[in-house]
């Protein structure tokens, strides 16, 4: 039996600032990981755009992996178990079992920290055949970039999502011929820059409305017939064309990796627990931050939510956690897909709403109010889904709901 | 002559939508939230540069690398080939691994941490 103030589940990004940050707030951490080392997906995203508002520096995956995980070391209030695997969370405790055998660990506070996992061909419900070849972008990833494999020479990727795009340079670079992105929207799922740097650089067509109809190939991939969607989503048959190709890379988005605590009350837009200011489930010991939370764009917006999860988790967990009485709620019209945190404790100080929009907007005011006054106010020289912004806001002069909305 | 080029700035993930206007002896550069925009698409247009992030092999499995500093775009292959080339034992985080890589002022560094 272990016995500590926090514990952190996830020893990504999300993970290790929120242990540093529970650390600087006092309290004892125990941070666990099933990997063998700190970093979590950060190791295997060599590319480089990281760390520019955390550090101010640019650096590649694994330099910010790196960097967080000296200060863990460093940390003496901070044990770290990797090979890791939490099985079970319980009222304040977690069974885990690896390095440690199997183990309990009793914690006053929990914070999850286990990013996401990817969405399969099964979860698309993507036609065809199921060969060889037909993989998800961190797989991917992972075999280059960690296993030094080569996966296949004739590629073409579903989905326009962020890992997808680096995976297409990636790949390209690594010899193969990335044939086209197929994304079904209008719009892309990844960042801007990514688009240019990864597809314009290499003369990769990125397809809007586009999607694989079927997947061909019996033992190995052997092509795919695509073409184009109507606007509710449905393949146009006399759009139908085929491509040869050996590999289908599959960038279709990430969910919240919630299994072992899918006992909390989540949102079906997220995925990812409910939570209030504080990244406050309704089990008030347990914490959610970074990916597992809602799925973000940026690690450095990852480390900076986790770093205040890890300071709320610390406060939880020595009884200085002070909330009012009274809870706002966070509403959104519908020109937002949502908005993070759920509520909002009314008092003195800034506060953050996190949110992503439905559809792109262009020189557009986002106003939060609480009824007819407006607490904040954000002009958006032009905002597309892919991006996820946010608002921050004096929230003294809330005492009812607060609501987003575009002027 | 005049010509105007719509670019998306990669200098972070913010990725403004800029628009270069280049006559015979000045750039003008709009849609950039901060200078560093205008730096990038000045030399977008004339020199286009990107930081490559590769593999290097070693005996114990591939480890990752990067230029410390974006090389002309045109060079990335040529510099991911010059890389193929080494076959090193074993590599540490940071160790330099061409210096001057195809005569740009970019060195191949190690990144990877384990």
């Amino acid at each position: 039996m272990i016995n500590t103030d926090v514990l952190v589940i996830g020893g990504g990004p999300a993970g290790m600032a929120a242990a540093l940050s529970a650390s600087e707030n006092g309290s004892k951490v125990v941070l666990v990981e099933r990997d063998n080392i700190l970093g979590g997906i950060l190791n295997q995203c060599i590319h480089n755009g990281f760390g520019l508002h955390y550090f101010h520096e640019e650096l590649t995956g694994p330099e910010f992996a790196y960097r967080f995980r000296k200060l863990v070391e460093a940390d003496k209030n901070i044990t770290v178990y990797t090979n890791t695997l939490v099985t079970k969370i319980g009222e304040k405790f977690v069974e885990v079992m690896g390095a440690l055998g199997n183990e309990r660990i009793n914690a006053k506070a929990i914070v999850l920290a286990m990013g996401c996992h990817e969405r399969t061909a099964g979860n698309i419900n993507l036609c065809g055949t199921r060969p060889m070849g037909v993989l998800t972008a961190g797989t991917v990833q992972k075999m280059v970039n960690i296993d030094g494999k080569i996966v296949g020479k004739d590629v073409v990727i579903l989905g326009s999502g962020d890992i997808g795009l680096i995976m297409a340079r990636r790949l390209t670079l690594e010899g193969a011929k990335v044939h086209m992105v197929l994304e079904i929207n209008q719009t892309s799922s990844g960042l801007r820059r990514n688009i240019m740097q990864c597809l314009e650089d290499f003369d990769i067509p990125l397809l809007f409305s586009h999607t694989v109809f079927e997947v061909v190939g019996r033992d190995r991939v052997e092509g795919i017939y695509y073409g184009e969607v109507d606007e509710n989503f449905k393949p146009i048959e006399s759009t139908r064309k085929f491509l040869k190709c050996d590999t289908v890379v599959l960038s279709v988005g990430l969910v919240p990796e919630m299994a072992v605590a899918n006992f909390v009350k989540t949102s079906n837009i997220t995925n990812g627990a409910v939570v209030n200011e504080f990244y406050q489930t309704e089990k008030g010991w347990l914490f959610s931050c970074g990916n597992i939370l809602h799925v973000h764009d940026l690690v450095d917006n990852v480390a900076l939510e986790a770093k205040q999860a890890g300071k709320f988790a610390s406060l939880y967990a020595s009884n200085k956690l002070l909330a009012s009485d009274n809870v706002l709620e966070v509403e959104h019209s519908k020109d937002f897909s949502y908005a993070l945190p759920a509520t909002i404790f009314a008092g003195q100080g800034n506060t953050e709403i996190k949110f992503r929009l439905k559809a792109k907007i262009i020189k557009k005011t986002i106003v939060a109010k609480c009824g007819d006054v407006i607490l904040g106010k954000k002009f958006v020289l032009a905002g597309v889904p892919g991006e996820m912004m946010s608002i921050t806001f004096d929230k003294s002069g809330a005492n009812k709901k607060i609501s987003l909305e575009i002027v | 002559m005049e010509e105007e080029k719509k670019m998306i700035c990669i200098m972070c993930p913010m990725g403004c939508e800029l628009t270069v206007k280049k006559t015979e002896n000045d750039v003008q550069v709009s849609g950039n939230t901060c200078m560093r925009g205008v730096t990038f698409a000045k030399e977008e247009i004339s020199n286009p540069k990107r930081v490559v992030t590769t593999l290097v092999k070693t005996a114990n499995g591939v480890k990752s690398c990067k230029t410390t500093k974006p090389i002309p775009k045109e060079l990335m292959f040529d510099c991911v080939k010059e890389i193929e080339k080494l076959k090193l034992d074993k590599v540490e985080f940071g160790q330099v691994l061409i210096k001057q890589v195809l005569g740009t002022d970019a060195d191949v560094i190690v990144t990877s941490n384990d």
